[in-house]
């Protein structure tokens, strides 16, 4: 463990910072050389852990719209290369859950047999279908709608390449019952009985009238079209139309524009150090009622005999089990019949009895579990109840830098304040899925040092806490200027190993975990 | 719903005058155009020769954009390893295949045809555990075609 020191590193020379006035250069260089090339105006803006070496990981914030022009550029690049129509292609794009390459490469597969690509993405092939189109349109007779059995002339009858034609009406209620009731949007298909020729977007947006039900039947295509891509997703975020798209699919934190932070690849919140896998099976076990059935199990005891649930709220320990059809008589304390206990009831000594100490061991195991799961549930929600917060925290940090600003402090100079909240919700965050990160691990050496690592981040963040919580005078304000630059910047060379290390960890397999229910 | 009434006239015109071999639109007891009673005999040679069911049809207000509601009532249910017994029926166009081009005339048709091609008189095999679990209405379930065989 010759690496411990690095990671303990603790005493760092004070003299090793700046004064703090030049913002621009403040990077921490104060740590074993992990942190290398990005400013720190970058790591605020993309809150990157920003481990030295890291590459940078480049993504684009889209307003919906642009998914929407995205989409048409896919479509025209490729009808630059097939030539069939834009509404026919959409629907093909969509069947090949918008690989262009994939789409291109079967349909130069089957060259010269084409009609099987159509088929099988539902539509009539636009090579074929101008002689079916036109089949009905020189008559211009009353024809019968089969869905409400009205009479109308011609030109109110519509349908797809496939030729069954239906009045513009039904179609609109068909449509509409389609997008608003059953959301759905590039699947919808002709309305004859197992017909499954899909309906083209033009054909729909042309049928449609209300404008709610446009917006949505949009709002559904765009949809599909960032849900099967897997360079784009969604802000998480409520209310917010906003996508992400990126070069290569990675866990990585992005940013939305709506000020969002969420990992690229399972949409939860950035969670550095702790896998997804275990995010996951974290918050699936907060919201779980199964640690109701832990505490179930953790303080009660079943009847020995008939297996009751039951809570022991004041008493002896002479047990009669309430069942009618059971009545056990059993010792609280040894889960041992009662019998041999005779008289001295008030003191159980039969301590080691085979059956009684197994009763208890599970007792025991379950018991520990929920202690192990509370332990790193209480650390975790404290973190998170502070996060919730952080909006107060910096509203009052505002309220301090005005403040100082009448003091004779410059805008510039106040600015650490800022800086020094940012940090700490850094550190918040970090801890708090650290937290997750330790509930899965198995105790080794490494995780020895972990522990050490993220001890050692836990108690600086609380004493930055601390010292943002002071009141701001006068005498006290190049001192108080100094203790929170110092604290801060520590917290943030400190964060940084902590998260360093657990990466270390992942890259050379140190980490074990235990199995969890 | 002003819509749906004039198909419904015309459904019941031709449940009325041309229907289906073996069904027959109950129309004495007829109350409202929502709601179909439907009578259905099984064809001969089939295993259900001789026997005689009753189908209640309920038509919700987006009919035909929505499936009617589509059940087997009475004291004698089919024995079909498609229909419960409480008379819901495992038939995919009455859900997820419904088009509104299909009708009540098509809907008997198909229930027809899957009594004839029976080979087995015996209830579904989860029919125990889904009459006890169940919605009233069997356009509530989600259901899992099991196969197209029978």
């Amino acid at each position: 463990m010759e690496s411990d020191d690095d990671y303990y590193e603790d005493d760092i020379d004070p003299d090793d910072y700046d004064d703090g006035h030049n913002f621009d250069n403040e990077d921490v260089e104060v740590d074993e050389g992990y942190l290398g090339e990005s400013s720190v105006d970058a790591r605020i803006s993309s809150y990157n852990p920003d481990l030295g070496d890291d590459d940078p990981y480049p993504y684009e914030c889209l307003s919906a719209d642009k998914v929407v022009g995205l989409m048409n550029e896919i479509i025209r690049e490729v009808n630059d290369i097939v030539n069939i129509p834009s509404t026919t292609l959409r629907i093909l794009l969509a069947h090949f859950n918008w690989d262009k390459e994939l789409l291109l490469e079967k349909y130069y597969e089957y060259e010269g047999n084409q009609e099987r690509i159509f088929a099988e993405a539902h539509v009539i092939s636009p090579l074929k279908s101008k002689s079916l189109a036109r089949r009905k349109s020189g008559r211009s007779i009353e024809q019968a709608c089969e869905i409400c059995c009205n009479n109308y002339s011609s030109s109110f009858m519509t349908g797809l390449d496939c030729g069954h034609s239906f009045c513009k009406g039904c179609w609109s209620q068909y449509l509409c019952t389609k997008i608003i009731d059953e959301g759905m949007s590039q699947t919808i298909s002709c309305p004859e009985f197992e017909c499954d020729i899909i309906v083209d977007d033009a054909v729909v947006m042309n049928l449609i009238t209300d404008q709610k039900v446009c917006r949505k039947y949009q709002h559904l295509i765009t949809n599909s079209f960032v849900m099967c891509n897997p360079l784009l997703k969604w802000c998480p975020a409520p209310d917010c139309h906003h996508v992400i798209k990126v070069e290569y699919r990675d866990k990585r934190p992005v940013k939305c524009e709506c000020g969002r932070e969420f990992c690229f690849d399972c949409g939860e919140s950035w969670h550095d150090p702790v896998l997804c896998m275990h995010l996951r099976k974290w918050l699936k076990k907060c919201d779980d009622d199964s640690e109701t059935s832990h505490w179930i199990s953790a303080n009660t005891k079943e009847c020995p005999k008939c297996q009751v649930t039951i809570e022991k709220d004041g008493g002896c320990n002479h047990m009669v089990c309430r069942n009618q059809a059971c009545k056990h008589e059993f010792c609280w304390v040894c889960l041992g019949p009662w019998d041999p206990h005779g008289a001295s009831w008030y003191n159980c000594n039969r301590y080691n009895a085979e059956e009684a100490k197994k009763a208890r061991d599970l007792q025991e195991s379950s018991r520990e579990m929920l202690q192990r799961y509370l332990f790193y549930c209480n650390r975790y929600m404290n973190h998170l109840q502070s996060l919730k917060f952080e909006h107060k925290l910096y509203a009052r940090i505002k309220r301090k830098m005005e403040e100082m600003q009448q003091l004779n402090m410059s805008w510039i100079e106040v600015q650490f304040l800022k800086r020094a909240v940012d940090v700490l919700c850094q550190c918040r965050q970090t801890l708090m899925y650290t937290y997750v990160f330790a509930f899965f691990l198995k105790r080794n050496n490494q995780s020895i040092i972990f522990e050490g690592n993220q001890a050692d981040v836990e108690k600086a963040t609380e004493l930055l806490s601390e010292y943002l919580e002071r009141d701001v005078t006068t005498a006290s304000l190049g001192e108080i200027k100094q203790k929170v630059q110092d604290k801060y910047r520590y917290c943030d060379s400190r964060r940084n190993v902590l998260l360093r290390h657990v990466h270390e960890g992942y890259d050379k397999d140190w980490w074990e975990y235990i199995e969890t229910s | 719903m002003a819509f749906s009434q004039k198909r419904i006239q015309k459904e019941i015109l031709t449940m009325t005058t041309s229907p289906p071999p073996g069904t027959r639109l109950v129309t004495e007891t007829m109350q409202t155009t929502k709601e179909f009673l439907v009578e259905v005999h099984g064809a001969q040679g089939t295993l259900f020769a001789g026997e005689q069911f009753k189908l209640l049809f309920k038509f919700g207000d987006r009919y035909p954009f929505e499936s009617p509601q589509v059940m087997f009532v009475g004291d004698h249910i089919p024995e079909h390893p498609h229909v419960y017994s409480n008379g819901h029926i495992c038939l995919s166009i009455l859900t997820d295949d419904w088009s509104p081009a299909l009708s009540v005339e098509s809907v008997c048709l198909s229930i027809l045809s899957m009594l004839s091609s029976c080979t087995e008189k015996k209830r579904p095999p989860d029919n125990a555990f889904y009459i006890r679990t169940c919605s009233s209405n069997p356009k509530d379930t989600r259901w899992w075609y099991h196969d197209d065989k029978v």
